[in-house]
């Protein structure tokens, strides 16, 4: 598994900017996007390259574009009714990973929630839906993980326990089909993704319903349990 | 000292638990003895984790009279031809090299005051703590005509194994255009969604094989799990092959005649070809003997799965009464962890957490059509409570309802791994 690092500071804001108070300058995401071009194109004569094209992304079920080959996480995703909208955009650019955790998309993300929101504009004036932009519909509520959540330290032999709810479906032994593999995923990435499954930014009902009832602690006894199963 | 080898097989822990003909209980034994009666999704799963996670403070003996589990969960895809029957059998080996004690035996006693239990082989076996996950038997009379003695004129199929070959033998060998009944159960039931994902797997494999057949279900229910889904499913997939009857049209006024081969439903007879019958459920006899029931079923506290009627004898799964979960493989795995973790805390002083729950049900539709209903549970005073809950919804998309159907691919590879190791 590929494995990320990131500070907790840049974790924190994962899922809070999504709410969209940072207003976006579309020239500015212009430059932005230069970081994106490598692999994505936009407008007319767009084609999927490395990357799937981005016309028409607001509003966009993840892993529809026809004919593109998506990882199986980025697949799952879309199945589960991942819209690719302002709030979960701004997940996923920040930090792929943890949105979509197998993502082919080789990025290390972009901490500046300013960026973000520049590229975000830029981005959609190449959408026609105007129902998906932030301003025409209400978006998801802002959910600010607080940076103290990542500092709780796991107790592993709660986790351990806990993990009962988990090995169910998940195997212990990290086999990956049909459902996916949680071991020895890092800590902080599990952190991220299970309280993006309980503010509903991750979509799968089972997920979002196991972890909606997930203390903040219980969620870091999970993560320091699976990091370091055998 | 002799070890009966017809009795026990498995590894190093079984020489600890010596038995021999003669009723001999181990004398001046140390160790905390824990006996798990039934190898299914909750004792195997409570076996296994007891004995993994105190590393050796604990004897965990499970008594369980087949040699290989045949899951009931997945039988009806094998029904439809989507699994072997091979796919559905796990030994218990995992379970005796991980330290369990695997006797293979039938349970046919509890002596609560002695705390043993007694072998149809003849040996007795001391307990500490006593666990009870032995499934569902069936309620004599539930319906008119049939008792066990017609179980091969017309099977339950609803204990794994031997009973779900028979069915599927027979549907293989329906004349074309012929007809297979089912009698539905009453609540409660194991595997609530059950009779229905066999009622589409049955049409799976009649639309490709015997597309003339038909299928009448006498159901003594106005509704059943599902069944905005299973409906949907049913017009789309199989259009006028299924003639499901509810309550409100007499479904359960129904009797059987085995010899005959008939069923008559409010009054009509019809004669048919295959009939399953799946009759009202209780919980598996030996929780009755031991005198844990109320009812058809064992009461227990939702903190811990502990029996209402001895705090050193624990229920789970389908044979317990628990509150608010269905009745299902995912069920009792869930009670088993935390009994297990109960249990481990009061024979050795171990952290216990509080108990929390889920369940989740996987059926196939189709071919890739599958869809799901689940939920999470708390334990309260009185029960074990529901707190949150989910249902696949009509309509979704043919990549989602493949995807559900990969997701219970999987885990069924994750219970079963949880289960047997």
């Amino acid at each position: 598994m590929a494995l990320r690092f990131l500070t907790p500071l840049s974790f924190a804001c994962i899922l809070g900017a999504g709410g969209g108070a940072a207003q976006g300058d579309a020239d500015a995401g212009q430059k932005v996007f230069r970081k994106c071009a490598v692999c994505h194109q936009l407008g007319a004569d767009a084609k999927n390259r490395v990357g799937p094209h981005l016309n028409g992304i607001f509003g966009r079920a993840a892993a529809s574009s026809p004919d593109f080959k998506y990882s199986k996480s980025m697949r799952r995703a879309g199945n589960d009714g991942l819209i690719w909208t302002q709030n979960t955009l701004d997940a996923y650019i920040e930090n792929p990973k943890a949105l979509i955790s197998k993502t082919r998309m080789n990025f290390p993300g972009l901490g500046d929630a300013q960026d973000r929101a520049d590229l975000l504009a830029f981005l959609r004036s190449y959408s026609d839906n105007p129902a998906d932009i932030p301003e025409a519909e209400p978006t998801a509520q802002a959910h600010m993980l607080d940076p103290a959540i990542l500092k709780i330290e796991g107790d592993p032999e709660y986790g351990a326990y806990l993990a009962g709810d988990c090995t169910t479906c998940h195997q212990r032994n990290g086999a990956d089909e049909g459902i996916p593999s949680i071991t020895n995923w890092p800590a902080e990435d599990f952190v991220v993704a299970m309280h993006a499954y309980k503010n509903k930014l991750r979509p799968h009902p089972v997920m979002q319903m196991m972890a909606g009832r997930l203390a903040d602690e219980e969620i870091a006894a999970l993560a320091a349990y699976f990091k370091d199963l055998e | 000292m002799k070890l009966n080898r017809r009795v026990f097989i498995g590894t190093g822990a079984a020489a600890s638990a010596v038995l021999s003909a003669q009723n001999v209980i181990a004398a001046g034994h140390a160790k905390p003895r824990v006996v798990v009666v039934g190898g299914g999704a909750g004792g195997a799963t409570a076996a296994r984790y007891i004995a993994k996670d105190s590393k050796g403070e604990i004897d965990v003996t499970l008594i369980e009279p087949t040699r290989m589990y045949y899951t009931c969960f997945f039988s009806n895809l094998y029904l439809g031809g989507f699994k072997d029957i091979d796919d559905l059998g796990h030994s218990y080996g995992g379970l005796a090299a991980g330290g369990v004690n695997v006797v293979h035996d039938w349970a046919i006693g509890v002596d609560r005051a002695a705390k043993t239990v007694s072998l149809a082989g003849g040996a007795s076996v001391p307990y500490d703590k006593l666990i009870l996950s032995p499934g569902i038997d069936f309620v004599d009379g539930a319906v008119d005509g049939w008792d066990l003695s017609a179980q091969n004129a017309m099977p339950h199929a609803y204990k794994g194994g031997s009973q779900t070959e028979l069915l599927k033998a027979q549907i293989a060998a329906m004349p074309a255009g012929g007809t297979f009944a089912m009698v539905a159960p009453p609540n409660p039931y194991r595997c609530p969604p059950g009779p229905y994902e066999r009622v589409s797997m049955v049409a799976h494999y009649l639309k490709a094989n015997n597309p003339t057949a038909k299928i009448i279900v006498a159901d003594p229910k106005a509704k059943f799990s599902k069944q905005a889904l299973f409906q949907e499913g049913w017009a789309e997939h199989y259009e006028g092959m299924i003639d499901w009857i509810g309550e409100d049209f007499g479904g359960g006024n129904v009797s059987v005649d085995p010899s005959a081969m008939t069923v008559t439903i409010d009054g009509e007879e019809t004669k048919v070809d295959v009939c399953n019958v799946i009759p009202a459920m209780k919980a598996g006899r030996i929780a009755e003997l031991a005198g844990v029931t109320e009812g058809n079923w064992a009461p227990v506290n939702a903190a811990d799965m502990s029996s209402k009627a001895d705090a050193d004898i624990y229920v789970l799964g389908d044979a317990s009464q628990q509150g608010d979960m269905p009745k299902s493989g995912f069920s009792a795995n869930s009670q088993a962890k935390v009994c297990a973790n109960a249990v481990r805390g009061a024979l050795t002083g171990s952290k216990v957490f509080p108990a929390r729950f889920s369940n989740t049900c996987w059926s196939l539709i189709d071919t890739n059509d599958g869809v799901k209903v689940g939920a999470t549970y708390e334990a309260t005073t009185e029960k074990i409570a529901k707190v949150d809950g989910f249902i696949s919804e009509t309509g979704e998309s043919a990549d989602l309802r493949k995807a559900t159907y990969e997701e219970s691919e999987g885990w069924y590879a994750g219970i079963t791994s949880d289960m047997f190791g």
